[in-house]
């Protein structure tokens, strides 16, 4: 940790070089923040699987200057999903990939930089940026604010539905262990509508590559948000993410997460329902094997009556890997007629791999109706029999099986081009052939 | 509806703690706080060999490096461990041989306790142990079930009659290291009950034993221990109160259970320290380590508890299921009412093949009161075909109360089966109407719902506790509609 301190100190006139000084105002606080907090610690209650200290340790390359990569996103990775169109946006080791070329965009609507963005929506920009992060982050929230230099920006105003989704690519890539700090400010006004899909590519296999992100999302009052990500890296890449989402009343939130192949993810989400009758449906699925480590933690906070959450989340583990899964509802006094279900369904296919899960239920109101249920076991022997007996080889019975319990979390896709996406990944996966997203190398 | 439901929610939440009263009755104290000397003191008093000394001094020197555990969901107010009697005995001569030496006043204490320690006019057929504040004031039928070879005894006894046994199972499931509350009782503990049940021997009667705090300013630790030799069979039952005082009392047990091949052992509490008043004010701290082994292949432990009382309870009765083909289970209702916290669960932990877990706990919150469910499913990797399924609801009564749950799972075999489920809610006004439809006024219906949902736990006391834990439950809740 105290690399990253030092380090702060040397270099911060070459972060805030390139970055609005809006940007650059908030680094001191969250430096503050950061000294006072540390890295998450390990085996804490929040921390128990998950050593942040630890993966970061390593020395880390940073790209400070953000010099000018020369690659075009547009030719190394062109998304080929059918049926999939989209605006397509990228950012490369942190940095948002500036476009010329205009992306007709509904009126108001801004998709771009975040150093874009707090120069020409200053107001804007100084009311939400890092407000969740701040006030509910931990200590890698703080790391994040003091080093990131740019990120992604969604903002829809009033009564705008931004029909086509968008897209945003990471990229991470480079020769040196690295890390990058990326960022994501969504805000929705009242009554707007978007759908963004971000999907996380790491294009080199050797050296570790590290990222964190925090994502800040805002929904006025009516508006709607879905928020996919699939994370399709490397065994040596390091992910860490915290997602902030405050929703105002009958607002409706999608967050849903699909890990395929990764190194180390840890995904954060803290939901704050604020306002009467918003719906949060935070859903995950993982499919690891081999080394890969999987956890997601949530946190949703009933402040207010009337509100609705919904969570799922599906792993298959085989060979060493290791899955995570903490849930935590907390339903407010005052936060009467809620209804918050909670399910985390775990499939193990080896001996070696390992499931922890924690479930829980923090209830100070009494008219609510909360459950949760937790499962970890195999497929069913009898129902595997009946499809044998019927014809259906074994490997082609399991298959089939695993197939349909994935497709609670997929069939909550609401974008139809990357559900059949998905459904391919996730059969080519069990068949055990390549798992790469074909146009994204 | 809403002015009668108040009108009887009120009346139920004035009902008093019965057991309040204070025994007269000389008491022996030790001076107040905690050091070496004291822990030589109390070894000393109860004339105990070397090894049991150095046992609770390697606990009090390991105790004074640990620090209060803040992990539970629980408010603890600080608590001054140099405040504490550690010692305080009903003063008696040369520690009574039989019933016309045992003092009335106590006598008198554990018939008002509806503790029937004159052999002769029992009924039930219940082999008891009293315990007042820290000695064991007399244990009944011990001849009886001496002929079978069952020893039932006070811990003294055991230390000083059998201290082979003792030095072999003490510690052995809950190791002085355990945590905070273990190494001070470690260090501490002053009485308690042993039991011992050989080969092949089913105990012909529940044994029981009943925990009396009287003495100000102190607290009780005391210590258990149950051992079933291969084939044997026990069921036991522990039960207590404690006198109204404005100040907290400290009581922080140990519970050991080493069960070998295809042995039972069934513990039942029945818990009524005293919560403390309406206003919070007083009342037991009840942090209690108890843990069972599943030694031998087919063991079974059950733990069965109805927490009615305590100002706050930390307690976690668990299970090792070493032995292929062991079964550990755990039925639990805990209920808070006023200012009461209660976090308490279980822990299973599956080491052997084949070995099952089942978890039922029913928590009811009402008043302010905190009340939380916390377990841990650990299925180990040579834990082949392990199965577990835990369930865990609540139930809320009033909107100021909380019902909490944090359930952990660890699953390391693919193997396994691990299912947990829970639900929160209140008593549905539906159910209620439809009884008050049907006659049953609203009190009553109450009544019925709140004993329906907590019969799957009562079915599983012996008789005479399930209709105490019946109407203890009544007192502490009858009538109160969400």
């Amino acid at each position: 940790m105290q690399q990253y301190i030092d380090f702060f100190k040397s270099q911060r006139q070459k972060i805030d070089e390139s970055c609005a000084p809006l940007l650059n105002a908030f680094r001191e606080k969250a430096f503050e923040s950061f000294q006072r907090l540390g890295f998450p610690a390990y085996q804490s209650e929040d921390y128990q699987h998950t050593d942040i200290a630890g993966l970061l340790k390593d020395d880390f390359g940073f790209y400070l200057n953000h010099a000018v990569t020369g690659i075009n996103p547009r030719k190394v990775f062109p998304c080929n999903v059918p049926n999939l169109n989209s605006f397509k946006h990228f950012v490369v080791n942190g940095q948002f990939y500036e476009e010329q070329t205009a992306m007709n965009l509904p009126q108001g609507v801004f998709s771009g930089s975040l150093n874009t963005f707090a120069k020409q929506y200053p107001a804007l920009f100084s009311r939400y940026y890092n407000r969740q992060a701040a006030e509910k982050g931990d200590g890698l929230a703080a790391f994040n604010t003091m080093f990131v230099q740019d990120g992604y920006v969604l903002y829809v105003p009033e009564n705008v539905i931004v029909e086509k989704p968008l897209q945003l690519t990471n990229i991470s890539g480079g020769n040196v262990n690295s890390l990058v700090n990326r960022r994501m400010l969504i805000i929705l006004e009242q009554g707007a509508q978007a759908k963004l899909l971000v999907c996380d590519h790491t294009t080199d296999e050797k050296p570790i590559l590290a990222a964190t992100q925090v994502v800040e999302i805002y929904t006025g009052e009516n508006a709607s948000f879905d928020f996919y990500e699939m994370e399709e890296s490397s065994l040596n890449t390091v992910r860490l993410t915290a997602n902030f989402v405050q929703q105002a009343a009958s607002s409706s939130v999608i967050a849903n997460n699909i890990t395929l192949s990764n190194g180390v993810t840890r995904n954060n989400y803290q939901v704050d329902l604020t306002g009467k009758q918003a719906e949060t449906h935070l859903l995950g699925m993982a499919i690891v094997d081999v080394q890969q480590k999987i956890d997601n933690f949530t946190l949703i906070n009933h402040r207010v009556s009337d509100c609705q959450s919904n969570e799922l989340f599906k792993y298959i583990l085989d060979d060493e890997a290791v899955g995570t899964f903490s849930g935590r509802i907390i339903v407010a006094k005052d936060a009467q007629k809620t209804a918050a279900y909670q399910n985390n369904r775990n499939l193990l296919g080896s001996n070696n791999c390992r499931m922890y899960s924690k479930p829980q239920l923090e209830i100070y109101a009494d008219d609510v109706k909360c459950s949760h249920g937790m499962t970890t076991g195999q497929l069913d022997e009898t129902v595997l029999f009946y499809m044998r007996s019927r014809g259906i080889p074994k490997e082609e019975a399991a298959l089939l099986l695993k197939f349909a319990f994935t497709n609670d979390v997929i069939g909550g896709i609401r974008l139809e081009g990357l559900r059949d996406r998905l459904k391919l990944l996730i059969e080519k996966r069990f068949r055990g052939e390549s798992l790469k997203c074909q146009g994204c190398i | 509806m809403a002015d009668e439901t108040h009108d009887i929610l009120n009346q139920f939440t004035n009902k008093d703690y019965e057991y309040g009263f204070v025994t007269d009755i000389k008491t022996d104290f030790i001076p107040k706080g905690l050091n070496e000397e004291i822990v030589r003191l109390i070894s000393a008093k109860k004339n105990e060999p070397e090894w049991l000394l150095e046992f609770r001094l390697k606990a009090f020197r390991y105790w004074l490096t640990l620090e209060m555990p803040d992990w539970a969901h629980l408010h603890i107010p600080p608590i001054d461990y140099q405040e504490i009697i550690y010692y305080a005995a009903p003063k008696t001569k040369e520690g009574p041989k039989n019933l016309e030496e045992v003092d009335p006043e106590l006598l008198k204490t554990f018939d008002k306790l509806g503790i029937p320690l004159h052999e002769q006019k029992m009924h039930s057929g219940m082999a008891v142990d009293a315990v007042m504040d820290s000695v064991s004031v007399k244990t009944t039928f011990k001849e009886d079930l001496a002929e079978r070879g069952v020893i039932f005894c006070s811990f003294s006894e055991a230390v000083q009659n059998h201290p082979d046994l003792v030095k072999k199972y003490l510690g052995s499931v809950v190791p002085y290291r355990d945590n905070f509350f273990a190494a001070l009782n470690s260090a501490v503990f002053s009485d308690g009950s042993f039991v011992f049940i050989p080969k092949g021997v089913r105990c012909p009667r529940e044994l029981s034993t009943y925990f009396r705090i009287n003495a100000m300013n102190t607290g009780q630790f005391e210590r258990t221990l149950i051992v079933a030799e291969e084939d044997a069979y026990v069921s036991y039952l522990e039960g207590c109160t404690a006198p109204m005082r404005d100040e907290n009392q400290l009581h922080a047990a140990i519970v050991e259970i080493v069960v070998l091949d295809r042995a039972e052992v069934k513990y039942s509490t029945v818990q009524n320290w005293y919560p403390g008043d309406k206003e919070g004010k007083g009342g037991i701290y009840n942090f209690v380590t108890k843990r069972g082994i599943c030694k031998g292949e087919s063991s079974k432990i059950f733990w069965t508890q109805v927490e009615t009382g305590s100002a706050i309870t930390w307690k976690y009765p668990s299970c090792i299921l070493v032995g292929d083909n062991s079964i550990g289970e755990f039925y639990s209702v805990a209920v808070t009412n006023n200012y009461q916290q209660a976090d308490t669960g279980t822990k299973m932990i599956h080491l052997g093949k084949n070995t099952k877990s089942r978890i039922v706990s029913k928590g009811i919150s009402a008043g302010k009161s905190q009340n939380s469910y916390r377990g841990l499913v650990r299925i180990n990797k040579g834990a082949e075909n392990a199965r577990n399924h835990s369930q865990c609801d609540s139930l809320l009564l009033s909107d100021t109360c909380g019902a909490h749950t944090f359930p952990y799972m660890d699953i390391q075999n693919e193997s396994a089966i691990v299912e947990h489920e829970a639900t929160t809610s209140k008593i549905s006004e539906d159910q209620v109407f439809y009884c008050n439809q049907r006659g049953i006024p609203t009190e009553t219906a109450v009544g019925l719902i709140v004993n329906g949902y907590a019969r799957e736990v009562l079915n599983k006391l012996p008789m005479e506790f399930a209709v105490e834990a019946q109407k203890l439950l009544q007192v502490s809740l009858e009538g109160s509609v969400g």
